[in-house]
């Protein structure tokens, strides 16, 4: 199974800013290996947030997003104790969630 | 999307900052560059895998890392990164960080440590003690270093650490000093710090090991300092070998009081 993700969220007044740092290979697809062939590509193409079990984004990614990604967010009207959720999808179709606690 | 939320794309911030950064210095952008990239430093993850291979019951005797001695005693591990290399008694040798879990891993769990020496970075256990590294070393972050020098041994790799540092040698008639001897110095835009002395907090050898943004790797000193051989177009002279150990010592005693910052984030 994937690496876990590190989420942070941290609450100032009505805004909250989400920081999520996320572990995968993300392969272009467009890179070759010592032998020449070409490694196939890898990579996160969906990402879903969700606050208190409800989706507040979605994201559609594509193979130009950087290795062992970073995403910052922010979220109007979460309060300290509330869940975010982060979940990813790749292509291969394998993924990850992971949950974090507003601070 | 929903209004509720701006997303901010780490490229496209890196892509503005970058148009502005045309009117000033190109080690301003840099150290911008490296601020912006710093919150969400990738080391972070290997930490997290580290924490977890340390507890994690492994290897042929299925035993976790918990009772590994790494200077301070058996299990303590605040405090050791910013102590070593130095001298064990159980081994009786000098062992840097990297050498000391190979101990650890062949006594606690069973591994075969010369199987692991063979083992090119990044592949199958290597890779293991990457996450162990950031993690081990992160638990001294902020702490400063301070090396002991009491030993016979821990001198005498001081000293072979300094010959090795001065040693010119190869087709390019390079040595280590070539490049980390004086002050000021840069290749293209980065700046190299000067290891015949303290180079300040969070320099040098306080800032390894670290996240490689270019590779997306993390690198342990002895990683690095393959890449220094590499570049010198030297031999390299094995994993967790003694002439790389008392390179450690050497850039690790000139470093006495400087601030660890590891695991750091490099370009």
């Amino acid at each position: 199974m994937a690496d876990p993700m590190r989420i942070r969220a941290q609450a100032t007044g009505d805004k909250t800013t989400v920081r999520v740092l996320m572990s995968h290979e993300m392969e272009t697809g467009l890179r070759k290996d010592a032998s020449g062939k070409a490694i196939p590509a890898w990579y996160i193409q969906e990402v879903t947030a969700q606050l208190n079990g409800k989706t507040v984004m979605t994201a559609q990614w594509g193979p130009s997003v950087a290795k062992n990604p970073f995403l910052q967010f922010s979220i109007k009207g979460a309060k300290a104790g509330d869940k975010i959720a982060m979940t990813w999808v790749d292509n291969r179709g394998e993924k990850r969630s992971d949950e974090a606690t507003v601070s | 999307m929903r209004k509720l939320c701006t997303l901010i794309a780490m490229a496209v911030a890196a892509l503005a900052t970058a148009a502005v950064a045309q009117q000033k210095s190109a080690s301003d952008a840099i150290a911008e560059y490296r601020a912006m990239l710093a919150d969400g430093n990738p080391a972070e993850l290997f930490e997290a895998k580290g924490e977890d291979l340390w507890k994690q019951k492994r290897g042929p005797k299925k035993a976790s890392l918990e009772q590994c001695n790494l200077g301070k005693g058996a299990g303590v591990v605040k405090g050791a990164f910013v102590e070593l290399p130095r001298w064990f008694a159980d081994t009786g040798r000098v062992q840097d960080l990297e050498s000391r879990l190979l101990t650890c891993m062949e006594t606690l769990q069973g591994f075969d440590s010369k199987a692991i020496i063979q083992t090119p970075f990044g592949k199958g256990e290597q890779a293991n003690i990457e996450g162990l590294v950031a993690w081990i070393s992160a638990q001294s972050r902020g702490l400063r270093f301070n090396l002991s020098q009491t030993h016979v041994a821990e001198t005498t790799a001081f000293e072979l650490g300094k010959r090795a540092f001065f040693y010119r040698a190869g087709p390019y008639d390079f040595s280590c000093a070539s490049c980390h001897g004086q002050e000021g110095k840069r290749i293209r835009l980065q700046d190299l710090p000067d290891l015949t002395k303290n180079p300040g907090d969070g320099v040098g050898f306080a800032a390894w090991p670290a996240y490689r943004v270019s590779s997306g790797e993390l690198w342990g000193m002895q990683r690095r300092l393959n890449d220094c051989f590499r570049q010198q177009r030297f031999p390299y002279p094995g994993y967790t070998s003694d002439v790389t150990i008392a390179l450690g010592v050497y850039m690790g005693v000139n470093a006495r009081g400087a601030e660890s910052i590891a695991p750091a984030l490099k370009r």
